[in-house]
């Protein structure tokens, strides 16, 4: 066998697990990669900065549903990794990050950008590895995707040192094999588990599906469907399971948690029965949830073992992948009679109504609730939308209506500001092949985070549409201290120079808009969605306007 | 209701296997009493043996975080009566020519080696469970204990029950 050059021994196993993108920046130790790349048939696009990457990759990865792959060099490139690979580790997203390392023999001696970050992200990854063999590349490529995109999905490292890739091995691609003692993910449901959930799910008087992010990543939105239909049971999401129901759907019941819906909380805190489907039951989502009967059930289907259990007490555990088991329930006796339950879900809901009133001055500018709601007639079945986070992504979440084959990606779990830009960019980069309506929605504040990527949406024309809300304020912390220290007591949160967004998108020659009024959004909206090429649509909101 | 766990493990000797272990416990606010290492039959693999403290909530979620770190293949619970449980202590204790034969005497009935002798100290080897040890501690401590060292507990599952199967 011809000896290959570790380096590109590397591109050719990314090339095996169909990797078409990798979003990276390059360094001293990823000299030998880099050099690599030259003749790869995989493209690089260049972040403008490490700390994107992994939202890129994100991005690529729920719009794709394959593995997403960022790169950095050692040191500090690394290290900008880590919100990144903590941000997808936090919403279970498939991600594999690839860094440089120093040459072994200089491991722990402090050499020149030498950072440990196998173990600086061993809180946050789902399995890491340092190479110290070139020949293991192969078994550790093949492992590292196959980690990363089964059982639940999440990042996972490979920290390279750059003097492996300069190794000449003799190892071939032959590596097919996965045999990992440890990790073994169960996917079909415990048969008696889901025998006594069958039992109570056609006893309860009051069932309450509550679907996550498990569904999504599960792919089994017809599933739930099909499940929910057949039982007529209504469906309540948490905010990373939107996009696991259609939201114009008769049961479908909003979005639980501190800044969801009221009456879904209402609806949720009346149940008799929670089918928890993939959702982690996380201290946002249930910190409305105080008034659960005691005799509630909870049933709660993950493919986590240890999701279960760890933030709600549960009587019938089922660990299991969700499309497998809704196959499974989907088929068995369950239906039971809910009509007065679903006639008290109509009183609470019409009780409840979302309010999308605003007095002046509020009301003189933009109301991002009627914008998003606007919005939602404007844009394609098949939108992808992404939130950042803060006020933007809580407006945009509630009042965007996910239907059909739309979908929503934010930060869920993390929070993390800065996402959007990225996480879009590699949407589009995964839909390519495919053109489709891709939005942006980020405020002033989560803007500036990332605004450096500008560049790779001009330098590749990448046809997304940046919906800019602005303020000049950081609008949910600001909130937060409204509501706990009251009007006034405002600290840190003024963005106090008002930004010339119509120049800067200028200068990247992004077309560019600016509307303080609702009925100018839903004009110029169209015209941005019809146009070729990047576009921004900068939208004023009053600074006050501090409700969700 | 909390209560004192001890967990056997057996793991893949990869890089980082014991940190990864470790910062798991600590980034999840969980108590180790204490932790050993040492090879297996099988070159690949070490066993572990964790005691925690912990009520049956922490203890079961311990077990599942346990679990989904890829390079641990099995966790199991050892139950004190399904299992041998055992700590190796060396307590160093004053010991002159009025008290000597006395600590020896102590030793030999708790079966503790006596491994070093001085002028004016005894070093002692106990193995045990950690009620023996507690009470061997009792009985030399009025000769004054200069220091000791305890190993933690390591352990063994009873009968033809095998961990790696």
């Amino acid at each position: 066998m011809i000896p290959l050059l570790a380096s590109k021994l590397i591109l050719k196993c990314l090339e095996r697990e169909n990797v078409e993108y990798v979003f990276g920046y390059p360094g001293g130790a990823l000299l030998p990669l880099y050099e690599a790349f030259r003749t790869s048939p995989i493209k690089h696009i260049l972040v403008r900065n490490e700390q994107t990457a992994p939202h890129y990759a994100s991005g690529y990865a729920r719009e794709s549903g394959r593995v997403g792959v960022c790169l950095a060099t050692s040191g500090p490139g690394a290290t900008n990794l880590v919100t990144g690979i903590a941000t997808a580790y936090l919403d279970s997203i498939p991600i594999v990050a690839i860094t440089g390392q120093v040459d072994r023999a200089l491991i722990g001696t402090d050499a020149f950008q030498e950072a440990d970050i196998t173990g600086a992200t061993a809180p946050f990854t789902k399995h890491s590895y340092l190479v110290q063999n070139a020949a293991d590349i192969p078994r550790i490529i093949r492992e590292a995707f196959h980690i990363a995109s089964t059982g639940r999905p999440g990042p996972v490292l490979i920290d390279i040192p750059r003097d492996v890739q300069l190794e000449n091995v003799k190892t071939g691609l032959t590596y097919d094999k996965i045999d990992i003692m440890g990790y073994k993910p169960n996917l079909n449901g415990h048969s008696g588990q889901i025998k006594r959930a069958i039992k109570k799910i056609k006893e309860a008087k009051k069932p309450v599906i509550y679907a996550g992010g498990g569904i999504v990543l599960g792919n089994a939105q017809a599933e739930l469907l099909a499940f929910a239909e057949k039982n007529n049971t209504p469906v309540i999401t948490s905010l990373m399971g939107i996009g696991a129901f259609p939201e114009d759907h008769p049961l479908y019941c909003g979005i639980v948690g501190s800044h969801g819906y009221k009456y879904s909380n209402v609806v949720m805190n009346g149940a008799d029965l929670i089918i928890n489907i993939g959702a982690r039951m996380s201290n946002r989502a249930t910190s409305q949830l105080t008034k659960f009967e005691k005799d509630t059930d909870f049933v709660h289907i993950d493919i986590d073992p240890a999701e279960i259990g760890k933030n709600m007490e549960t009587n019938i555990p089922i660990v299991g992948d969700a499309k497998t088991v809704l196959s499974e329930l989907v088929q068995k006796d369950t239906v039971g009679d809910h009509a007065v339950w679903l006639a008290e879900i109509e009183t609470i809901r019409s009780e409840n109504p979302l309010v999308y009133d605003a007095d002046p001055p509020c009301s003189d500018l933009i109301n991002p609730k009627i914008l998003f709601k606007d919005m939602s007639k404007m844009t394609s079945d098949n939108a992808t939308v992404v939130g950042d986070v803060g006020l933007n992504q809580i407006w945009s979440a509630l009042y965007y209506r996910i239907i059909k084959n739309r979908r929503y990606y934010t930060s869920g779990g993390l929070g993390t500001m800065g996402y959007s830009i990225p996480a879009a960019c590699g949407a589009v980069f995964a839909t390519l092949d495919k053109p489709k309506e891709i939005f942006i929605v980020c405020g002033d504040g989560s803007f500036q985070m990332s605004m450096g990527e500008l560049g790779v949406i001009a330098e590749h024309q990448l046809n997304v549409n940046i919906i800019l809300i602005t303020n000049t304020k950081l609008g949910m912390v600001r909130q937060l201290q409204f509501d706990n220290y009251g009007k006034g007591h405002y600290s840190g949160t003024d963005i106090n120079f008002d930004i010339d967004f119509m120049k800067l998108a200028e200068a990247y020659g992004i077309k560019s808009f600016k509307v303080d009024k609702n009925a100018d959004f839903n004009k110029v909206l169209p015209e941005a969605i019809k146009h070729q090429g990047p576009t921004l649509i900068q939208c004023q909101v009053h600074p006050d306007f501090i409700r969700i | 209701m909390e209560k004192k766990t001890c967990l056997s493990l057996l793991v893949e000797n990869n890089f980082g296997v014991l940190s990864r272990i470790s910062g798991l416990f600590a980034r999840r606010g969980y108590n180790i009493d204490s932790l050993t290492v040492g090879t297996t039959e099988n070159a690949e693999l070490s066993r572990i043996t964790i005691t925690v403290t912990g009520d049956d909530q922490i203890l079961t979620q311990i077990k599942k975080q346990l679990n989904k770190l890829i390079d641990v293949i099995t966790v199991i619970e050892l139950k004190p009566d399904e299992a041998i449980i055992r700590e190796l202590v060396f307590i160093k204790v004053k010991a002159d020519d009025t008290t000597r034969s006395q600590i020896v005497e102590i030793a030999n009935m708790f079966r503790a080696n006596i491994v070093d002798v001085a002028r004016e100290s005894l070093v002692i080897e106990i193995t045990g469970t950690r009620y023996k040890i507690e009470g061997f501690f009792e009985m030399v401590e009025p000769y004054g204990i200069l220091e000791f060292v305890r190993s933690g507990d390591t352990g063994l599952q009873r009968g033809g029950k095998i961990l790696s199967h």
